[in-house]
């Protein structure tokens, strides 16, 4: 018989050493893409030889990247700001008020959670081609804004959830208009949830990929479009220099968030569904 | 009007939203109902053939393919995110804990392309792996891990490790830690504080992770797409092949109501068979 610290105390190594073999799995790619992007070789290989950042000068100079990263950039600001006026006023009125339709658009607002990319891709697509619109820019932000509608909505849910209605009470009972207590009291309080939702949704945005791939043409292609189509036609290490970018620009914005904004709530909001 | 402010305004917007995405996807229901014109971008006449033909060898087995590909990910997935959940909520230093967050969530955000494009960095013939087995003279050749499903439920395991590990941890934090504490003082030993009071409590997250993880890895395009590189497809690709090689959109449209039906029905049955699980509750 093992005498029971003894025991614990091999369990808790354990629990250590399974502990750093996941995390060991999760960094694996991301650690190996950054030894990858310095490469100088223009083919693969285990430890890089020479080292160089040229494939960074190169990824930078790519034109489709660049197009694909302004392009993005354009559907983002659109999409997540429609989003967000959509989302907002929506959140509101389900908060509030009771009236005709409301599970059903509600329903009908939160199901691409869980209808696959490809589908609502496809779908923009024959819709687009069946009302004669061309693959411009119009039909991407309108797949875009329904794809991260749900997560804005959530969002801003939550935040009026936690609202203290007293204030806007005090307020109208003041005698400011309706308008006056939703522009002095409501949404400045609902600022937080209102940010937090916006650089949700513009992050998931500019990352969208399959759906992109259906309704994006030459033309609009985004970052993501343009990176696979990359990936497929050459293997040399400029996608994995713009990678390292990627990752380095993405963890920024996630240290961000998490200073300003708290990633607690992010995960709140995970918590209340 | 004053009871209501802004009512009409505030939802008109949300309203035609609904309206935009129920037509495309009443547009795809639309399609999968119409019959393809080789060579022509219009469909044609209302036919139920497509259906038909969901059944040919070829098609019913990228659907086996992609439900057990979706089913192993997801088990796979919950058996590698429950210990990184569970340190999670359990950690108590702050910077361990908020070290640990980062790395967990910021792979949620970084896409599907640059993490499967990673993986192929990882997993390729002259990738990291097969080059340290080849330089500890562990292999003579290259392991073939490219283009196969070994290789594509790895790398989905890591794109939907995010989420997993999120719904897991909001379960787990959502546990009264006073349970475990009365389990011990009555002499329990960890393993069966564990087996019996933590895992039981758990499972309404383990359920909620498995079906997102299922729904997500059923999602997936670019990682089955690369790293399968067509030797390994999931109902994804062939929908984006029928819809871009051949033009064929009525039939994809049938792949994309067929695996809808699919997942409905496979998430329902994950619910049902998780029933007697989820009415273990103390309160």
């Amino acid at each position: 018989m093992i005498p029971r610290s003894t025991y614990q105390r091999m369990l808790g190594w354990i629990g250590r050493i399974t502990l750093i073999c996941i995390v060991a799995f999760l960094i694996l790619p991301a650690a190996v893409v950054t030894i990858a992007a310095f490469n100088d070789k223009p083919i693969l290989s285990f430890p890089p030889q020479t080292w160089s950042w040229r494939w960074f000068a190169r990824a930078l100079a790519y034109d489709d990247f660049r197009h694909g990263f302004f392009n993005g950039l354009i559907v983002t600001a659109w999409s997540s700001t429609i989003a967000l006026f959509v989302g907002a006023m929506f959140a509101f009125a389900i908060d509030r008020y009771r009236f005709p339709f409301k599970s059903l658009i509600e329903g009908i607002l939160v199901s691409p959670l869980v209808i696959p990319h490809f589908t609502v891709g496809l779908g923009f697509l024959i819709l687009a081609a069946q009302v004669g619109l061309s693959r411009g820019f119009a039909v991407v932000v309108a797949c875009h804004v329904v794809l991260v509608l749900p997560f804005v909505l959530r969002s801003i849910y939550v935040s009026l959830k936690n609202l203290d209605q007293s204030y806007e009470l005090a307020a109208a009972s003041l005698g400011a208009t309706p308008f006056r207590v939703l522009t002095t009291i409501t949404v400045p309080l609902l600022l937080p949830g209102l940010v937090s939702g916006w650089l949700f949704a513009a992050i998931l945005s500019f990352n969208e990929f399959t759906a992109s791939l259906f309704v994006t043409s030459q033309r609009t292609q985004t970052l993501p479009v343009a990176m696979y189509n990359y990936v497929r036609e050459f293997a040399d290490p400029s996608m994995a220099a713009l990678s390292v970018m990627y990752i380095a620009g993405t963890a920024a914005l996630i240290a961000f968030a998490t200073s300003f904004l708290g990633l607690g709530k992010v995960l709140n909001i995970e918590q209340t569904h | 009007m004053t009871e209501r402010p802004f009512l009409r305004t505030f939802t008109t917007p949300a309203a035609l939203c609904a309206l935009g995405f129920a037509a495309a996807m009443a547009a795809v229901l639309q399609y999968s109902l119409r019959a393809y014109v080789p060579g022509s971008l219009d469909p044609g006449g209302f036919t139920l053939a497509n259906f038909a033909d969901l059944l040919k060898p070829l098609y019913a087995r990228v659907f086996f393919d992609t439900v057990v590909i979706c089913a192993v990910t997801a088990v796979a997935t919950l058996i590698v995110g429950y210990p990184l959940a569970y340190a999670l909520v359990h950690i108590e230093q702050p910077i361990l804990k908020s070290t640990l967050l980062v790395i967990v969530v910021t792979p949620l955000f970084l896409g599907e392309v640059v993490r499967t494009y990673s993986w192929i960095i990882v997993l390729g013939n002259n990738g990291f792996i097969n080059s340290i087995l080849l330089s500890l003279g562990l292999v003579e050749k290259p392991l073939q891990l490219m283009f196969t499903s070994f290789g594509v439920v790895v790398a989905l395991v890591h794109v939907t490790l995010p989420v997993m590990v999120i719904m897991l941890a909001a379960g787990l934090s959502h546990i009264d830690r006073d349970y475990a504490r009365a389990a011990e003082s009555l002499g329990a030993g960890p393993i069966r504080v564990f087996l019996t009071v933590t895992l039981p409590l758990s499972m309404p997250g383990v359920v909620a992770g498995t079906t997102t993880a299922f729904a997500w890895t059923f999602s997936a395009f670019a990682t089955p797409q690369l790293i399968g590189g067509g030797r390994v497809n999931m109902i994804s690709n062939l929908v984006y092949q029928l819809g871009f090689a051949s033009f064929n959109f009525p039939f994809a449209a049938t792949l994309c109501v067929a695996g809808l039906a699919l997942t409905a029905v496979v998430l329902g049955l994950l619910q049902i068979a998780a029933r007697p699980l989820q009415k273990i509750k103390v309160h």
